[in-house]
């Protein structure tokens, strides 16, 4: 549409000089600051060639720093999923009190930065957290300890799922539903049969993007876990570890996966992304033949 | 159309979605952040004053603050300047471009971290050209603005590009056509109708900087009292067991990034509001 | 199947949507529910279907005298066609007018072959035969809303519930699915209403016409007598095109500008024939006639102001000398007999007025 905006109508096009410059410095900028970064990672990690890389990878304790990486993130997508969708339902399709303060709570931990998400965890379950006493009695762990960094990631990665789905179910309201209900079926047969096929691309993208940020956490996972190598180190803290021991191959070989991770995660946002513009076109624009 | 809003009650399920819903979030999330207030609270005044506002503590606010206020301002530039080419110019590769701008989001911040520094490092890519200048880019305050620039970026690029294109080209038709320059037509047209977009982006990138560590932290260079930001000085204090103190400056950041919060919601519903009245 | 909506009010937070209203429908029917936006038809419509639920206990809906009022919507049996037709768009239509039937437990649930049966047989209804594996997004307005009536009478309901179905289709459209509407109802025979707040629609397509306003329902009848007998200012407004004129009443005779024009209805207030003070005098467009002269019958003089002549009428707009706009009907071979032209001095009489008793109640 705006490719004859800017073609076509005189009044709307820019001169030729600054068209150039315009452009020369997006391409510039995103040269510099985005793909650069992400060539240095793959040139690094590939410094001493393929074997190089793969050398980087038989260290037991980057293997288990991958696994905790999966499990945290196995649980923390689940739970934030069915959250998701449990908060939508409740938001989008009935209306009640202080609906929109409870939209800005969900989004809170965005608001929040990454090291305080850890930090309110080892208040609430470090040795001197208010927790941390009867933890210890009962010999349990949380902080410096699995349990910790999975409670962390699923902090951060809260609102990821149900800040796609709540907009979308806002705008879709909720006649479907209603003319479902009205043809005999039961709450949950509207939910599976209508409901989640019509945001099955919306809850798709939140899912990866929470996956992406549940894989990739830092911050919030550094105040927790206490760096025990071999114990409580995922992907990011190896990489630290790594990188702070002066092994920057190593380092950069463990940071191309989450790379390779983030690259595949926008490649699926892109195609997800347009996938939702041919179905909303689509239903802008219904076939205008009208046979009776 | 107070009827249609209360039509949706035949559906099932809204006591069961909103307790779930509300117990989740209290678990999760108000509870643990509730917990740093009420430990900040307990924390007498005076020795709480101290916390805040030792020397270090002070070096690490200007720094962290200051260096988010350029980064965001730099952001709000270079992401006009995408934003409107990816919006109103067509040329090759622009779909890819488009599509990368969203790296940051999608980079874990680690990552980032050691990539921008591996670039800007003396030894470097860019840096070892730096050098020479007297620039130092990497262990500076310039190299963690560079990071904060990195990661605001895509905030004020998408929120943006649909203030863009909502400017179908009318409006600055009619001002042509009523004998304003094409730069006339720019400043007095199409920049008071993208400006609440901009700022709202230069705000959210602006939040997202105070509170960002990961990528930060390997540029920093963390030297106290000129290369560290808050966020490294709260686990900084966490790792010497100074719990109280690492709670006192968690609050002052999130009341901080609060403000900033508010600060754009304040806007948008004004904006909101100045538009509806003219319906 | 009949049904009965007895002392049914809703409010909406302070909004009062429906005020103890009572209607009875009979078995077969096709009613309309006809008035403005905000008049309350949507929320009655929608309560009988069970999508929304009356206040009170006083509030009852019954169905063949069997009172409904606490039965989900899916227990009610009712085909419900929404206003945006509300169809699955992620399923074919074929799979759209089957979800009825395949939603039932396994028990009631016909066999895969009746359902295909089924949905084929409303697809010749509907005349989209070959339409069964296309997507709501792929479709005409007019075939959506066909599609969408067809899943409603899958289910066989006791009653068809249309929220303005035509509402958001263009004018040709509009008129051929009213007219297949129509000849469906006859061939189906089942009860059916229908919310609409286009007059002429609900006039055209209806056994009987519920004119409803501000919550009430103002007059049930059938389309003939709510147009020429209109009980109410409201009704007579709302259905089609009214001149008022400030007026008097004597001896049952309307007054306008010292003429005199019959009012033989005096809705509301035949015992208040002879009234003093300014009232309100009804009369229809084409219930008024220009002549050239005053020939001998009491007539207001008045200028031309502008003239359309497109259409079976020739629609004229008059002004009186203090001002007043009146709006006249010319049937066009009348019209063009009199050559009437913009700027003309000509004489407007009445053949009838209507005027209403005030209301009271304020």
């Amino acid at each position: 549409m705006s490719a004859t905006l800017t073609d076509k109508r005189r009044a709307v096009r820019d001169p030729h000089w600054l068209r150039g410059l315009m452009i020369g410095g997006t391409l510039l900028a995103a040269g510099l600051l985005l793909l650069l970064p992400l060539a240095v990672i793959f040139i690094e990690a590939f410094r001493d060639g393929w074997r190089g890389y793969l050398e980087s990878f038989n260290d037991p304790y980057a293997w288990q720093a991958i696994r905790l990486t999966i499990i945290a993130a196995a649980v923390a997508v689940p739970l934030n999923l069915v959250f998701g969708l449990v908060a939508s339902w409740a938001i989008a399709k009935f209306d009640f009190f202080g609906k929109s303060f409870l939209i800005s709570l969900i989004d809170l931990p965005f608001a929040v930065s990454p090291v305080i998400s850890g930090l309110v965890y080892v208040l609430m379950f470090g040795l001197q957290g208010w927790l941390g006493p009867w933890l210890s009695a009962n010999n349990l762990q949380i902080i410096f300890a699995a349990p910790g960094i999975i409670l962390a990631t699923v902090f951060v990665t809260f609102p990821f799922v149900a800040r796609e789905l709540i907009p979308l179910m806002q705008e879709q309201g909720s006649e479907e539903e209603q003319a479902a209900l009205s043809l005999g079926a039961s709450g949950w047969q509207t939910f599976w049969r209508v409901t989640l096929p019509n945001v099955k691309w919306a809850l798709l993208y939140g899912v990866i993007l929470c996956n992406a940020r549940a894989m990739g956490e830092f911050g919030a996972v550094a105040v927790v876990s206490g760096h025990i190598r071999g114990k409580t180190n995922t992907l990011p803290l190896h990489i630290e570890l790594l990188y702070n021991e002066y092994n920057s191959r190593a380092a950069f070989a463990m940071a191309s996966l989450l790379a390779l991770l983030g690259v595949a995660t926008l490649a699926v946002k892109t195609i997800i992304e347009w996938r939702l513009r041919q179905v909303q076109l689509a239903s802008l624009e219904p076939s205008t033949v009208e046979p009776s | 159309m107070a009827f249609k809003l209360k039509s949706r009650s035949v559906l099932p399920g809204f006591g069961l979605t909103l307790g779930l819903t509300l117990t989740y979030l209290s678990l999760v999330v108000l509870i643990p952040l509730a917990a740093l207030f009420l430990k900040t609270a307990t924390i007498p005044w005076d020795r709480l004053w101290l916390m805040i506002s030792e020397p270090r503590v002070v070096a690490s606010y200007k720094l962290t603050f200051g260096a988010s206020l350029v980064a965001a301002a730099v952001s709000a530039l270079l992401g006009f300047i995408i934003a409107w080419t990816l919006v109103r110019y067509r040329f090759p590769g622009r779909r890819i471009i488009d599509a990368i701008i969203d790296m940051p989001f999608a980079l874990p911040t680690a990552v980032s971290g050691i990539a921008l520094t591996a670039l800007l490092s003396k030894n470097g890519w860019i840096g070892r050209y730096l050098e020479p200048l007297g620039i130092k880019a990497a262990f500076s305050p310039l190299g963690i603005t560079i990071a904060l620039v990195f990661i605001g970026l895509p905030f004020v690029v998408r929120t943006l590009q649909p203030a863009l294109e909502e400017l179908d080209g009318e409006a600055e038709e009619a001002a042509a056509s009523l004998g304003a320059s094409r730069f006339t037509t720019f400043v007095r047209v199409i920049f008071p109708s993208i400006l609440p977009a901009l700022l709202t982006g230069f705000a959210l990138a602006f939040a997202r900087a105070i509170g960002e560590y990961g990528s930060v932290v390997f540029i920093a260079g963390n030297m106290p009292m000129k290369t560290e930001i808050t966020s490294l000085l709260i686990v900084t204090k966490l790792e010497q067991f100074d719990i109280a103190a690492a709670s006192a400056l968690a609050v002052v950041m999130l009341l901080a990034s609060f403000a900033v919060l508010l600060a754009i919601n304040v806007l948008q519903w004004r904006i909101a509001k100045r538009y509806r009245g003219v319906m | 199947m009949s049904i009965e909506i007895k002392n049914v009010s809703k409010t909406f937070g302070s909004y009062k949507a429906l005020d103890n209203v009572s209607l009875t429908i009979a078995d077969g029917e096709l009613v309309t529910l006809l008035g403005p936006s905000g008049s309350g038809k949507t929320t009655l419509l929608r309560i009988i279907a069970g999508l929304e639920s009356p206040d009170g206990d006083e509030s009852k809906v019954l169905f063949d005298g069997e009172n409904v009022a606490q039965q989900s919507v899916g227990s009610r049996q009712v085909g419900f066609v929404f206003q945006h037709y509300a169809l699955f768009k992620h399923m074919t239509v074929f799979e759209n007018i089957a979800f009825g039937l395949r939603v039932r437990p396994r028990s009631q649930r016909p066999s895969r072959e009746k359902i295909a049966a089924k949905v084929n047989e409303l697809l010749k209804l509907i005349h989209l035969e070959n339409f069964g594996a296309r997507y709501p997004a792929q479709l005409s307005g007019g075939q959506r809303q066909r599609v969408a009536l067809a899943r409603a009478l899958a289910i066989e309901p006791r009653v068809l519930l249309l929220d303005e179905p035509f509402g958001a289709l263009d004018a040709k459209v509009r008129q051929g699915l009213r007219d297949w509407l129509r000849r469906l109802h006859e061939e189906i025979h089942v009860t059916t209403i229908l919310v609409t707040h286009d007059q002429e629609e609900a006039l055209e397509v209806a056994d009987r016409v519920v004119v409803m306003n501000q919550a009430r329902i103002e007059q049930v009848g059938p389309p003939a007598e709510v147009f020429h007998h209109p009980k109410t200012e409201f009704v007579m407004d709302f259905l089609g095109q009214v001149n008022v004129f400030r007026g008097r009443v004597e001896q049952g005779q309307a007054v306008v500008g010292g003429v005199r024009i019959d009012a033989p209805a005096m809705v509301g207030a035949p015992a208040h024939a002879d009234r003093t003070g300014d009232t309100k005098v009804y009369v229809r467009p084409h219930d008024l006639q220009i002549a050239r002269h005053m020939n001998g019958a009491p007539a207001l003089a008045a200028t031309i102001t502008r003239i359309n002549p497109a259409g079976a009428v020739a629609k004229v707009a008059l002004a009186t000398a203090e001002g007043e706009a009146i709006q006249v009907d010319v049937p066009f071979e009348k019209f063009r007999e009199l050559g009437l032209e913009k700027g003309e001095q000509v004489y407007v009489a009445a053949k009838q007025a209507r005027v209403f008793a005030p209301e009271y109640e304020i």
